[in-house]
């Protein structure tokens, strides 16, 4: 099929390739998939974008009037104009703080993400290519960490930091803290995938070919075996991103996250959670609602990205 | 059998020992265990004498043996923080996590398994598609999301059901508290049971459905078709035993999984067991609870994993005759 | 005599994304009582899908599209589910390809036994016990009483076909299609597990319709034999005319295929050139057309129908009575490969 296009087509370009392959067929034909991306992609312009539509600037202790605190949704009998989701406890517009949120959110979900990527796959390659007591001490580590949920290894390592940092220091890495303990509780799906695939790979008549006319052992890991893991190691790393942003979220829900002074969603809910019972509901279902539809969404791509990349789970 | 069941009982030490060593070199290096112990005004003698008290001047490896000694007869030291000994702290607060944890596992198995035979059957169905779409939902739903939505429907709004604690406790035998037997302990229990099972539930539903397709296309199942057996004994015996035994091992991890997950809804539903006592611990730096949390945590997953272990060979005589056969 | 099995141009459709595929196309067959059918075909030729259309057991999407199956003279292929089950094991047994795959790994094969026979037989347990034994006995199971509480992989291949046999023929039916029952074995006791078959079926006087693509047992078991190409019926006959006096190129072209001991032991293996069309691209007219040495001009416009020669009856256009004159070179070419051309003959009404 895609032969009798090219044959058509002097020079395909990169955009009209991607337009005609099979993945955006199936992407396409799938219209869940299509509202999830968009609204993926909505959310991180939002997010990105925060300080130039949100209405107000929530960190700016100019601009907050105490006499603000705990509005209602604009809608509602009590609520005021300019505050379209409600207020919180110090008067920061819920609206503004969940866009700033989302940021600190999204950052520390992607950066987890490409670290626990790089770590995993990276170990995945030496554990398969060098093999031996090296692929034994690396599957082993990853097999005792597969056996406890990464939220547990992610508070381990938060309360190592803690306590190596002392409180004062604490405060100021905390950001890269989670990432560095989200990162380090999900490399093991990737270093597995990348060995297994290497294993596959290695013992293969093309890599036996490559090795026999002289080409390196780097050479014939990057150009050759790399290429062959890049759709399962980006469905992994979809999938986590959902999770790493829900990890981050509950870390900072219980309170081990990021400080209420730079609120990511998980701090938001956990600030408002506890006014759910005197009725101020909005500055905590608001963020709520929010981490629910990005975690969804992004879940969503993850499990159509896996059937798209193989057909044959299903 | 028994050279399976010794084998698996080897490795398991071997994980138990990694992990003592881990949380070893916790309790050691993290933080100085003198200056957690002594006030600000304590004289650099006194410290040193200490130091000598504990065994810290000791070769790490003395110190090892004499950690892994004390942590076999549950001497987990004295907590930083509340100054009582670590064993005691997580005896009283073991019940309320274990009960709380096995009543999930059993709302997630009892629904779940039903669902996901139910998806697998009908893949196509109305009600099919609905339970996928809810699984996606409980998928990406944070457990302590989970939590709040319930809390602010069922107790603040509808005032149904109790937010927090664990209600009216009876003891059994002097020291096991039990929710079960009283009618608040089991209304308090509703809602953290619902929120921790969860997400296991949706787990073994969306497990269960994957297994049963791929069990209905295999050749037995078709040869059993063509032997004319009735849909029931096909679907319900020989396409979901031969199920079962992915589903036991994901099942069996996972109730460890409920245990550590149990430190999100204990937060939230403020439940008295071993998880809020390990997240204050964390928040406090409480290095002995953290390192005995761990312990013990590892220690649940071994034995559940050797359950499992032998539960599968029960279930799949593939395993259990070990090549002794024809 | 009523045929057990009589197939009336069955057209089995499989619908895809590419559009409807037709994977058999009016396919006409009988099978008299205690008689075995022969069919073979390359992979893909519709063989199974024959045999699953039989039994009523087509993989989704497929589906029976047109034509009737009747059992007995009793149309199956339009029964209700309860009524299609009560068919399947009692009155047709079927025997797949992979003795390793077909039985469940997780239940003794005693239990696998008597629950087949309860199923279609009112009788104790007790009773389906001592019937599973005896089948045991008969398929040739060594220490048969002891083996009941065995699981599959406690058996061999072949011993594990044994019991799939076994199985099939739990509650007597009158039909049992085999559908490659060998292929997966080892050579030494395919024809162990064949003759066994074989035999067993002629006690109990069941009709066979036995699914292969190995000549040879069809030489040694069948009585007659089907030729399938496309899904289509290319040659239906008795074996020995089929396998000596083909009438149809294509199974010309599949017995000069065979090496023979007697020939001569240098003489190259003649090849039918190209290969059979995947079921979206057959070409219109006779399926063979493209790779056929003796095309005629109608042959690429026009489907030929089973036309009757002195031996056996083939799809193809040189046999049609009524038909135009071939050229002189593709009819002694012909000939001269044993086709028996009609086509042209005066014998035709309007030639």
């Amino acid at each position: 099929m895609t032969d009798a296009i090219r044959v058509k087509e002097e020079q395909p370009g990169v955009l009209s390739r991607i337009l005609r392959s099979d993945l955006f067929y199936s992407f396409r034909r799938s219209p869940i998939t299509v509202i999830s991306a968009a609204v993926t992609l909505v959310l991180i312009l939002a997010a990105l974008f925060a300080p130039w539509i949100a209405p107000h600037d929530p960190f700016d202790p100019a601009s907050l009037d105490i006499m603000n605190s705990l509005l209602p949704p604009q809608w509602t009998a009590d609520g005021q104009a300019g505050f379209l989701l409600g207020t919180d406890d110090q008067g920061r517009d819920v609206l503004s703080t969940i866009l700033y949120g989302m940021r600190i959110s999204l950052a520390v979900g992607f950066a987890s993400v490409v670290l626990a990527m790089a770590l995993g796959v990276t170990l995945g390659l030496i554990a398969g290519y060098v093999g031996g007591i090296t692929d034994t001490i690396i599957m082993r580590v990853a097999d005792v960490q597969l056996t406890f949920p990464a939220i547990l290894t992610a508070l381990l390592i938060d309360g190592v930091a803690r306590a190596l940092a002392g409180p004062q220091a604490y405060e100021e890495i905390v950001v890269f803290v989670l990432v560095l303990s989200i990162g380090l509780s999900f490399w093991v799906q990737y270093a597995r995938t990348v060995r297994g695939s290497v294993l596959v790979e290695a013992n293969k008549e093309y890599v036996l070919a490559a090795r026999l006319i002289g080409l390196r052992s780097s050479t014939i890991m990057f150009r050759h075996v790399l290429p062959n893991v890049v759709g399962p190691v980006l469905v992994i790393a979809t999938i986590n991103l959902a999770l790493a942003i829900i990890t981050e979220a509950t870390l900072s829900f219980l309170g081990v996250g990021v400080p209420p002074t730079q609120p990511s969603l998980g701090t938001l809910i956990r600030i408002g959670n506890d006014y759910l019972f005197s009725g101020e509901w909005w500055v905590t279902i608001f963020p709520g609602i929010t981490l629910a539809i990005l975690a969804l969404a992004v879940n969503l791509l993850g499990d159509w990205l896996r059937d798209a990349l193989n057909p044959k789970l299903r | 059998m028994l050279a399976f069941a010794i084998r698996r009982l080897i490795q398991a030490v071997g994980v138990m020992l990694v992990v003592a060593l881990i949380s070893f070199l916790l309790f050691r290096f993290v933080g100085d265990p003198v200056n957690q112990l002594v006030g600000v005004d304590t004289t650099p003698e006194q410290r040193a004498q200490l130091r000598q008290d504990l065994g810290l001047n000791d070769p790490v490896y003395v110190q090892f043996g004499r950690f892994v000694g004390k942590a076999a007869r549950f001497d987990f030291g004295i907590s930083y923080q509340i100054k009582r000994p670590v064993a005691d702290l997580i005896a009283s607060r073991l019940p309320a996590t274990l009960e709380l944890s096995l009543v999930s596992a059993v709302f997630a198995l009892l629904v779940g398994l039903p669902m996901g035979v139910y998806t697998g059957l009908y893949p196509q169905t109305l009600l099919s598609r609905l339970f996928l779409a809810l699984s996606l939902t409980g998928i990406s739903l944070p457990t302590f999301l989970i939590g709040i939505l319930l809390i602010f429907i069922f107790s603040v709004n509808l005032g149904w059901l109790p937010s927090f604690g664990r209600g009216d406790v009876v003891t059994i035998g002097g020291f096991w508290t039990t929710g079960l037997l009283t009618r608040s302990g089991l209304s308090s229990l509703i809602l953290p049971a619902i929120t921790l099972g969860l997400f296991q539930m949706t787990l073994i539903m969306r497990l269960v459905r994957g297994e049963m397709l791929e069990v209905l296309r295999t050749d037995y199942i078709k040869f059993a078709r063509a032997r004319g057996l009735s849909s029931r004994a096909i679907n319900f015996g020989h396409a979901l035993k031969n199920t079962l035994v992915p589903v036991i091992t994901i099942t069996g991890l996972q109730i460890g999984s409920i245990i550590a997950f149990s430190i999100i809804t204990e937060t939230v539903f403020q439940w008295p067991g071993m998880g809020l006592l390990f997240l204050q611990a964390v928040q406090n730096v409480d290095i002995p609870i953290m390192a005995a949390y761990l312990l013990l945590i590892a220690f649940l997953f071994t034995v559940i994993n050797f359950i499992v272990d032998l539960l599968y060979v029960a279930v799949d005589p593939r395993i259990r005759i070990g090549g002794a056969g024809a | 005599m009523t045929a057990t099995l009589s197939v009336r141009n069955l057209r089995v459709e499989i619908p895809t994304r590419h559009g409807v595929l037709t994977a058999i196309d009016d396919l006409s067959f009988d099978i008299a009582p205690g008689e075995v059918l022969g069919v073979v075909g390359e992979s893909g030729a519709g063989k199974s899908i024959t045999g699953s259309a039989i039994i009523g057991l087509l993989d989704p999407p497929g589906r029976i599209a047109g034509g009737e199956i009747l059992l007995g003279g009793e149309r199956i292929d339009n029964l209700p589910p309860p009524a299609m089950r009560r068919v399947r094991g009692k009155r047709i047994g079927m025997i797949f390809q992979d003795p390793l795959t077909s039985l469940n790994p997780l239940y003794r094969i005693g239990d696998q036994l008597t629950q087949t026979i309860l199923t279609h037989e009112k009788m104790t347990a007790r009773a389906a016990l001592d019937k599973a034994e005896r089948l045991l006995v008969e398929v040739g199971i060594p220490a048969a009483g002891a083996r009941l509480s065995s699981y599959p992989h406690q058996f061999s291949g072949g011993m594990r076909q044994r019991v799939v046999i076994a199985l099939a023929l739990a509650a007597d039916p009158e039909l049992v299609v085999a559908d490659e029952p060998t292929t997966a074995l080892d050579v030494s006791v395919q024809a162990q597990v064949i003759s066994l078959l074989k035999r067993l079926c002629k006690d109990r006087g069941a009709s066979v319709m036995l699914i292969t693509h190995d000549m040879g047992v069809i030489a040694e078991t069948a009585d007659r034999v089907c030729v399938l190409y496309a899904g289509r019926l290319a040659e239906i006959g008795k074996v020995r005319d089929v396998v000596k006096h083909p009438q149809h190129p294509y199974t010309h072209g599949l017995m000069t295929a065979i090496p023979s001991l007697k020939g001569d032991p240098d003489a190259r293996l003649e090849q039918i050139p190209g290969s059979m069309p995947r079921l979206g691209a057959i070409p219109e007219g006779c399926a063979f057309n493209p790779r056929c040495g003796f095309r005629l001009e109608r042959c690429r416009a026009e489907r030929p129908a089973a036309y009757p020669t002195s031996r056996s009856e083939a799809s193809c256009f040189l046999l049609d009575a009524a038909g135009r004159a071939p050229p002189p070179e593709t009819a002694t070419a012909a000939r001269a490969a044993g086709i028996e051309v009609r086509a042209g003959a005066p014998t035709g009404a309007d030639a």
